[in-house]
């Protein structure tokens, strides 16, 4: 079993869902206070949605200075596994542990609906379980959403296979070559817009999600798709 | 020590789409205004800093911009410093 930490802001709002999305994986889940500055020995770090600080300033500009992201950085730091969502995903853009940034929508509307991406990387923590150009359903749920690097990041990005999730069908924000998620160089530490969490059971309209938190409890096991049944044959009627 | 009004303007990078700009240009021409162009929205910032001297406050100032109030990857700032009176 896992453990699994998922960090609390003042704002977060989607905490409750990614704990919930890590328990049924598996996992050991339990929150942290961004005031509080020690993992307990977390395997994996889970940075959720929300409206941190209300986002005054940018969305995650405040956030990225709590006590706990000092200890986030470090765990970072020695290549362990991060996600940040949505808001989360600013932060770590805010925090320099991605590039780039997240600025407004380009139709400027805050966006509550399901979206497409495309899974374009696997070899990352959160995505390992998923194959390469599935396409997934998972909702977003922004109003800063729009993916924006200088034009030699972005090519770097594309150059060495970091973006994770890339939109299909259609692009919601107006992102830059419709990027729905990036990772760092390590590969560790992982950013999207979309919410996996909102997505990890029939009863919430679909689990395309279901795999980034199953892949926290079944990475050290496997880092292979095929092996997925070694979570247990519950988790994988996906 | 004395005080200083320190203004920091935050606007978009220029590269970068501005929706908000848009919008505003967008409003502005259905108003009759068809003269205006390429209208951005950015952030005003006021704050006072105590300092030794104008140029320590505004010095202060920009590693307040660097470290917080603009994000360098889509925004940019300019600075403005006065004696508070």
């Amino acid at each position: 079993m896992k453990r699994v930490a998922v960090i609390v802001f003042p704002g977060s709002n989607c905490d409750a869902d990614a704990l919930a999305a890590a328990r049924e994986a598996g996992s050991n889940a339990y929150y942290v206070w961004h005031r509080d500055t020690d993992l307990q020995q977390a395997d994996s770090v889970i940075l959720p949605g929300g409206f941190s600080y209300g986002d005054y300033l940018r969305s995650g500009a405040i956030a990225r200075f709590s006590p706990v992201m000092g200890a986030v950085a470090a765990h970072a730091r020695a290549g362990g596994p991060v996600l940040g969502i949505c808001n989360g995903f600013q932060i770590l853009c805010e925090a320099g542990l991605l590039p780039g940034g997240l600025m407004r929508n380009a139709r400027l509307r805050f966006l509550s609906r399901p979206a497409w991406v495309r899974v374009e990387a696997t070899d990352t923590p959160f995505t390992c379980l998923y194959q390469q150009g599935d396409v997934l359903e998972i909702p977003i749920a922004h109003g800063d959403g729009r993916y924006v690097a200088d034009e030699r990041t972005a090519a770097e990005l594309e150059a060495s296979s970091r973006v994770v999730w890339r939109y299909v069908r259609d692009n919601p924000n107006g992102s830059m070559h419709d990027i729905a998620g990036v990772c760092n160089t390590g590969r560790n530490v992982v950013g999207v817009m979309p919410h996996p969490e909102r997505r990890t059971a029939p009863v919430l309209g679909g689990q395309d999600g279901a795999r980034v938190f199953h892949a926290m409890e079944a990475r050290h096991a496997t880092q292979h798709a095929v092996d997925v049944r070694a979570v247990g044959d519950r988790h994988l009627r996906v | 020590m004395s005080d200083y009004r320190v203004q920091v303007r935050v606007m978009p990078r220029a590269a970068l789409l501005d929706p908000q700009g848009q919008a505003v240009e967008h409003a502005l021409r259905a108003l009759g205004f068809g003269d205006v162009a390429q209208v951005r929205v950015g952030k005003h910032l006021v704050l006072e800093v105590k300092a030794a001297s104008r140029e320590e406050a505004l010095a202060r100032a920009r590693a307040m911009c660097d470290r917080l109030l603009a994000n360098p990857v889509t925004e940019d700032y300019d600075l403005g410093v006065e004696a508070a009176g």
